[in-house]
């Protein structure tokens, strides 16, 4: 698998990822996949009752994209907090770029728990941000 | 303001399997197939000694319904998420799973008045060892309120 086991000091950036544009098709997939139907994510016609000028992605998609930012690591600890308040509406079409910043480290009983400040942005706009607690195991 | 009398109510908690088949399925939509994700052979042979799940997969189980509500924040818009784990969840593992409206308020918007509902989402294991929390705010707009007949 991957990556060494890792360590990071305040200030330290995460390598970030551009993923491909956001497609209809991955919208329906994903509302497959989470089971969650809301038609503003997948019928024009319910976003525009909605008052929306198209159909947007699952704040939780976009969410699940900033985990990519940790799937590197995951043989050496998890994800222990994911919080994130969404501040834009993402589009198909839309290029998301994920990145995060480490903000302190602490020990405790199970390992190290990193912190870090996270977001996802649309070219300078940021549709998410949040914080993001990831424990690295200590044995 | 429509949803204040459901807060405090709390749903019948709901038994989920965390299945092998759905969570490749939404590894492949996030786009992110991890090998502790997906790949068996692997995931046997690292730390967890078996497949674990995405972070933000618990939003995929079912939670129950507030009586006159349904599923609370269903059809609203998602204005935050926070998830809390107590440990990695586990391919293969049942988790018991509830839902409580925790908090209703209104705030004015630029068009109109704007509903918050804040409802907690709660995973314990069947021995009741509490996995996750998981907090949500949804968001009801003007023109949501219109359609819901609210």
């Amino acid at each position: 698998m991957s990556a060494a086991k890792p360590t990071w000091q305040a200030g330290d950036e995460l390598e970030s990822r551009t993923l491909p544009p956001v497609t209809r098709l991955q919208l329906i997939k994903y509302a497959g996949a989470s089971e969650d139907y809301n038609p503003i994510h997948t019928v024009d016609e319910a976003a525009a009752e909605a008052g929306l000028p198209g159909v947007i992605a699952h704040g939780m998609l976009t969410l699940a994209t900033i985990g990519l930012l940790f799937s590197p690591y995951l043989e050496h600890g998890y994800v222990k907090e994911l919080q994130a308040r969404f501040s834009g509406m993402v589009y198909p079409g839309d290029e998301l770029t994920v990145g995060g910043r480490a903000t302190g480290a602490e020990e405790t009983t199970e390992g190290c728990l990193y912190a870090f400040d996270v977001h996802a942005k649309k070219e300078e706009d940021t549709v998410a941000s949040g914080t993001v607690n990831f424990l690295v195991f200590g044995d | 303001m429509p949803f204040e009398r459901f807060v405090g109510e709390r749903s019948e908690a709901i038994s989920n399997v965390v299945e092998k088949g759905a969570v490749r399925k939404f590894a492949e939509a996030i786009g992110d197939p991890n090998p502790l994700y997906v790949d068996e052979a692997a995931a046997k042979q690292s730390r967890y000694g078996g497949l674990i799940a995405p972070p933000t997969f618990p939003r995929t189980f079912e939670y129950g319904e507030i009586e006159g509500m349904g599923p609370p924040g269903q059809g609203l818009i998602h204005g935050e998420h926070r998830i809390r784990y107590e440990r990695p969840l586990f391919v293969g593992e049942e988790v018991l799973c509830y839902a409580e409206v925790k908090d209703y308020y209104e705030r004015e918007g630029r068009e109109g008045a704007l509903g918050f509902l804040i409802s907690e989402r709660v995973g314990e294991s069947s021995e009741g060892e509490r996995i996750f929390t998981m907090l949500d705010t949804a968001i009801l707009t003007p023109a949501m309120r219109e359609s819901l007949g609210l």
